[in-house]
C-alpha cells in the first residue's frame, strides 16, 4: 500500500462560497485509479465529493477531469504515475474539466456544451432511399475506419481542453467533428456532401479548428479527434471541390509547395502563395492586410527583412526532395487508424 | 405533472430499444435514466450478438445452444421468439448505422463464442455494446421531437392506483433534488442488473438491482434469482472483464502447470464450452491447488495474431496494459472467474408483462427467461433488443384504448419525507459504504460458484442483519444539487432486496443447475426441480417461494456435456 494526496477542487453551488481546494490521503496501491482513490475518500471521510463514475474501466466516459492540469479519465489514470506527473512529484491536483461550467465539484455541465454540439453535426446516419432487404454491402476496410470514431465514449476531454473553443466557444469542436466523420467516412450515409458543406459554411464549423494537437492528447480511445477533422476536411476539398472560405486548405497546400521547393520555410513566398500566388487578385489585399503583423514580427526580431526576401536553402536539398517522392509514389493515401495499424512497437519480423 | 403513454425506465438497450420501438407505434414516450444514456453499463458487453443470419445456420440451432446452455431451465416459446426474431434485429440495427464487422466480401462478418455450434456472433470490434448503445441514442436524438428524455434522474418509487396497476412513477432530479411525479400509463422497467451486491463485480457501480427491488416492492414476481452467472475470465484484483471474444478469437486457457485443463472438463468444445461450465473448471483447478499462487489461471491470447488482437480485441488490450500491467499481446494475463450477469430478475411474459398490470421489464432487470440456469454469451445484448423492442411495441399498443392515469400528488409527500429521514439521520452507525462492502464480500464469498446450504445459510444471516444496519446507515451529504450520497443509501436498500432474493432462492434449489451449483446436491434434478423458483415479497417484507413451470416445446432435456 501507498499513501497518496489528492488535491480536488471543490465548489457546492448551495453553500454561496467561491470553490476552493480541500486535501485528503488516500490509502492504496500505485496502480490503481485516481477514480478509486476518490471514491475511498467519499466512502470512507467525506461522502459530499462529487464525481460521476460508473464503470470504473474507461468505456462509460463518465469521470473525465483534469489531473495535474491535463485532461483525462479519473479512472484511466493511475495514483502512482499522477503523483510522479505532479508539479511537486507528490499532491495529485484534480479538478473539473474545463470549457464547460461546473455544477458541483468536479461534475459538469456536460449538456451545455458537449451535448449540444453533438446535435449539431445531425448525429444519426442518413441512408438514401429505402433500406436493402439484407445488410447495406461496403467495404470491411470502411467499417473498420468510422471505428476509430465510434470508439469515442463522449467523456468530454477532448472539448475540455480544446483552444479553439476556449477562444471561441461557439466552436463545433473535437468532439462533435470526430462524430461527424463517423457519418461522412460511413459508406451508408447519402448525405457526405451536405454533411461537409454545412461543416465548410458554418464559420465555428471544421475550419475553426488550429491544429494544436490538444485533443489528441486528451483522448482517453485514442479517437485522435483532431485527425477526424483532418480527414473531414481533405475530403471536403478533394472529393466535392468544397472551397474553404479561410483560405486553410491553400494555405496548407502553399506550405507544403514551400518546403519542397526551399527546404526550409520562405515566409515571403507562403503568403501570396497561400491566397493562390502572387498574381492572383486577392494577394495583394491580403497581403496588405497582413502588413500590421510583418511589421511588429519584424519590429521584434521574429524575422529579419534579409531572411523574410532572401532565399535561405537547406545544403542537402536532395533528401527533402526523396521524402517527398517516398511519400508521393504511394498509390494510395496512408490514413492514420489505430484500428487498423495498431501500435506495433515490436521490431520488424518479431511479432507473433 | 408531466404525463405519457409510455414511461422507460432506465436507457440502456433495452430502455432505449423500447423507447424507438413505442414512439415508432406512435406512442408519446419518456425515457429515464439516473445516468446519462451513453454511461449505461450495456457499454461493458464487449464480444458481440447472436443470431442465424447466415443461410447455412438456422435459428432452430441458436434456440438449441441457448436451451441446453440454459441447463433446460430457459422457456423455449420466448427462445425461440428471441432465436426467429434475432436475424431481422440484426439488420434493423445494421440499417440504423451499427458499423457491423464485414467479411472481406463486404456482407457482415461472425465471431465464434462459447456454447454455441456456429460461428454466429455479430460484433464491432471488442466494442459491441458500446457500438450499439451509442447508434440507439442517435436515433433517439433523431426522434427527439417524440421521445422525452429525462437524463440524470433517479426513479425512486414505482406508483400504482387503487387496483394496482403501475401508473407511473416519483423521480428526484438529480441536479436539482426535486422531486417530481411521472404518469403513465405503462411503465418499462430497463434499468439493468444488480451486481454491485457482488464485490468484485465486472458490472459498473451503478448496477445496482433498482428495478428489481422496485419491482419486487410493488408486488411483482421475481423468478430465477439463484442463477448468478460467474465470468470465466475476469481479472482477479478489481473484476474487470475480459471478453469472451478473446478465446473466440483463439485464446486458450492454462493451469500454473502448463496444462490446457479444458480438456478434461470440456473435450469438444474446450475452452469455449458454457461459462457455468468453464469457470466451475476454473474455479476447481484453483481450489484444488493448480492455480496461479494469487488464486488465477492464464488466458493465453497471444495464441491470437497480433493484427487481429489489435484490430478485433484492442479494447481488452487496452485493460490488460492499464488495469493489470499486462501485454497481452506478449504474455499470458491472469484471471479468474468473477461475478458478471443474473440470469433471475422480473418475471414477465413474452411481451415483457410482469405480474402487475401496466408495469413491464426488459433486459437484465427481467427474467421471460430466456437465459435459464445460464446465460450465453452474446445472448444478454439479443435479449434486450428482441424484448426491450417488444415490450415498447406492447406499452404502446396497449395505451391507445386506455385513458392517461393521475395519480395523486400525495405520494410525494411521503417519498419527500422518506428521503429527508435518510439525511438528516445522525451519525451513529455504520455508513452506507461500509455495508455496501460486506454485502459484496459476503455474496462473494457463500454465494458464487459452488455453494452448499451452511455458506447460504450464513449470507442469509449477514444480509438479514444488514437491512437492518441500513435503517440506520448514514451519509454525509446534506444538500440539494447532485447529492450522490443519498442516493447511495437508497440503492444500499435495492442492493439488499435482491442479494435477501438471490440467497433465497439458492437456498430453495436443492439440486445442481447451470450456474446453480450446490456442493450438497450436485446433480441436476429434472424430477423435482425442472421448475422456475418465483418468489414475491411477503407481508412481514421477507421474500416467499412459489413455482411456476419451464415451457418445453421442442427439446426435452438431456444430459449436458461440451
Amino acid at each position: 500500500m501507498g499513501e497518496y494526496t489528492l488535491k480536488l477542487r471543490r465548489y457546492s453551488p448551495e453553500s454561496g462560497e467561491a470553490p476552493y481546494w480541500q486535501e485528503f490521503k488516500v490509502d492504496l496501491e500505485g496502480h490503481r485509479s485516481v477514480l478509486e482513490g476518490i471514491l475511498q475518500v467519499r466512502d470512507r471521510e467525506d461522502g459530499t465529493v462529487g464525481i460521476r463514475c460508473s464503470c470504473r474501466a474507461a468505456i462509460c466516459g463518465s469521470c473525465g477531469v483534469r489531473i495535474n492540469g491535463r485532461p483525462g479519465l479519473a479512472c484511466h489514470t493511475h495514483l502512482d504515475k499522477a503523483a510522479a506527473a505532479a508539479k511537486d512529484g507528490e499532491t495529485i491536483v484534480v479538478e473539473p474539466m474545463g470549457n464547460m461550467p461546473v455544477i458541483k465539484d468536479l461534475i459538469v455541465d456536460m449538456d451545455a456544451v458537449h451535448w449540444n454540439k453533438i446535435q449539431r453535426v445531425t448525429p444519426w446516419l442518413l441512408p438514401d432511399g429505402e433500406p436493402p432487404e439484407r445488410e447495406y454491402i461496403v467495404p470491411h476496410e470502411a467499417m473498420v475506419d468510422v471505428t476509430q470514431s465510434m470508439a469515442c465514449i463522449q467523456c468530454g476531454a477532448c472539448v475540455s481542453d480544446c483552444l479553439s473553443m476556449e477562444v471561441d466557444p461557439g466552436f463545433i469542436g473535437p468532439a462533435a467533428l470526430a462524430k461527424a466523420y463517423r457519418f461522412v467516412g460511413d459508406p451508408r450515409d447519402g448525405q457526405q456532401r451536405e454533411r461537409l458543406e454545412d461543416l465548410a459554411e458554418d464559420p465555428q464549423g471544421m475550419y475553426d479548428c488550429t491544429h494544436c494537437f490538444n485533443c489528441i492528447d486528451a483522448c482517453p480511445k485514442g479517437v485522435a479527434p483532431m485527425n477526424q477533422i483532418m480527414r473531414l476536411r481533405r475530403i471536403a476539398g478533394a472529393e466535392h471541390g468544397i472551397d474553404d472560405e479561410n483560405n486553410g486548405h491553400r494555405h496548407e497546400t502553399a506550405f507544403v509547395k514551400n518546403i519542397e521547393r526551399n527546404g526550409l520555410l520562405h515566409e515571403a513566398d507562403l503568403l501570396p502563395d497561400s491566397y493562390g500566388g502572387k498574381m492572383h487578385p486577392r494577394a495583394l489585399p491580403e497581403l496588405v492586410g497582413s502588413l500590421p503583423v510583418i511589421a511588429r514580427a519584424l519590429r521584434r526580431g521574429k524575422v529579419t527583412p534579409a531572411k523574410a526576401l532572401l532565399h535561405h536553402k537547406l545544403p542537402d536539398q536532395q533528401a527533402v526532395r526523396e521524402l517527398f517522392e517516398r511519400v508521393e509514389s504511394k498509390p494510395e493515401r496512408y490514413e492514420l487508424n489505430l484500428y487498423i495499424v495498431g501500435v506495433d512497437e515490436d521490431p520488424p519480423g518479431a511479432s507473433a | 405533472m408531466p404525463q405519457h403513454d409510455v414511461l422507460i425506465i432506465g436507457a440502456g438497450l433495452a430502455g432505449q430499444r423500447a423507447a424507438l420501438a413505442a414512439a415508432d407505434e406512435g406512442a408519446s414516450v419518456a425515457i429515464m435514466s439516473k445516468v446519462h444514456p451513453v454511461r449505461s453499463h450495456s457499454n461493458a458487453a464487449a464480444g458481440g450478438i447472436n443470431a442465424a443470419l447466415n443461410p447455412e445456420d438456422s435459428w432452430e440451432s441458436h434456440a438449441f445452444d441457448t436451451v441446453k446452455g440454459s441447463d433446460y431451465l430457459g422457456d423455449q416459446d420466448a427462445i425461440e421468439i428471441m432465436c426467429r426474431e434475432a436475424p431481422q434485429e440484426i439488420l434493423e440495427l445494421e440499417h440504423m448505422g451499427v458499423t457491423f464487422h464485414r467479411d472481406e466480401t463486404g456482407h457482415l462478418g461472425t465471431r465464434a463464442f462459447g456454447g454455441a455450434s456456429q460461428a454466429r456472433t455479430y460484433y464491432v470490434a471488442d466494442i459491441t455494446g458500446q457500438a450499439l448503445l451509442h447508434v440507439l441514442y442517435e436515433q433517439l436524438l433523431k426522434r427527439h421531437e417524440k421521445v422525452d428524455r429525462y437524463e440524470e434522474w433517479f426513479t425512486t418509487s414505482l406508483l400504482q392506483d387503487d387496483d394496482g396497476r403501475c401508473c407511473g412513477v416519483i423521480a428526484r432530479d438529480i441536479r436539482s433534488g426535486t422531486l417530481e411525479i411521472f404518469a403513465a400509463k405503462s411503465v418499462i422497467i430497463a434499468s439493468g442488473g444488480c451486481g454491485q451486491a457482488y464485490k468484485p463485480t465486472t458490472n459498473a457501480l451503478i448496477c445496482t438491482g433498482d428495478g428489481i427491488a422496485q419491482a419486487y416492492r410493488s408486488g411483482a414476481l421475481l423468478m430465477d434469482m439463484e442463477m448468478v452467472q460467474y465470468h470465466p475470465t475476469t481479472l482477479a484484483e478489481n473484476g474487470f472483464l475480459i471478453t469472451e471474444g478473446a478465446r473466440g478469437e483463439g485464446a486458450q486457457l492454462f493451469n500454473a502447470q502448463g496444462e490446457r485443463f479444458m480438456e478434461r472438463y470440456a473435450p469438444n468444445k474446450l475452452d469455449l464450452a458454457s461459462r457455468d461450465v468453464v469457470s466451475r473448471a476454473e474455479q476447481t483447478e484453483i481450489d484444488e491447488g493448480r492455480g496461479f499462487p494469487d488464486g488465477t489461471i492464464a488466458l493465453d491470447i497471444t495464441k491470437v495474431p497480433k493484427k487481429r488482437v489489435l484490430e478485433a480485441l484492442r479494447e481488452i488490450v487496452n485493460i490488460g496494459r492499464d488495469f493489470a500491467g499486462t501485454d497481452i499481446t506478449k504474455e499470458p494475463i491472469h484471471i479468474r472467474p468473477g461475478q458478471h450477469y443474473i440470469m433471475g430478475g422480473v418475471k414477465t411474459d413474452v411481451h415483457g408483462q410482469s405480474s402487475v398490470p401496466g408495469l413491464y421489464a426488459a433486459g437484465e432487470v427481467a427474467c421471460v427467461s430466456v437465459h435459464g440456469g445460464n446465460r450465453l454469451g452474446a445472448n444478454s445484448l439479443l435479449d434486450t433488443l428482441i424484448f426491450g423492442r417488444r415490450a415498447g411495441e406492447h406499452a404502446a399498443e396497449q395505451g391507445r384504448t386506455r385513458a392517461l392515469p393521475e395519480p395523486s400528488q400525495s405520494r410525494l409527500a411521503d417519498e419527500q419525507a422518506s428521503i429527508d429521514a435518510i439525511i438528516a439521520r445522525e451519525r451513529g452507525g455504520r455508513r452506507v459504504s461500509e455495508i455496501k462492502d460486506e454485502l459484496g464480500s459476503t455474496m462473494n464469498e457463500n454465494v458464487a460458484v459452488f455453494r452448499d446450504e451452511q455458506k447460504l445459510r450464513r449470507a442469509q444471516e449477514i444480509v438479514a442483519r444488514l437491512k437492518q444496519e441500513a435503517e440506520s446507515a448514514w451519509i454525509d451529504d446534506r444538500g440539494t444539487v447532485f447529492n450522490q450520497d443519498v442516493l447511495g443509501a437508497l440503492e444500499l436498500g435495492y442492493m439488499l432486496d435482491a442479494a435477501e432474493t438471490i440467497v433465497a432462492a439458492a437456498l430453495e434449489r436443492k439440486e445442481s443447475r447451470g450456474a446453480h451449483f450446490r456442493t450438497d446436491f450436485s446433480e441436476r434434478n429434472d424430477e423435482q426441480w425442472l421448475k422456475h423458483i418465483t418468489l414475491s415479497r411477503g407481508e412481514d417484507g421477507s421474500p416467499q417461494v412459489s413455482y411456476s413451470p419451464v415451457t418445453i416445446t421442442h427439446w426435452q432435456p438431456q444430459e449436458r456435456t461440451y
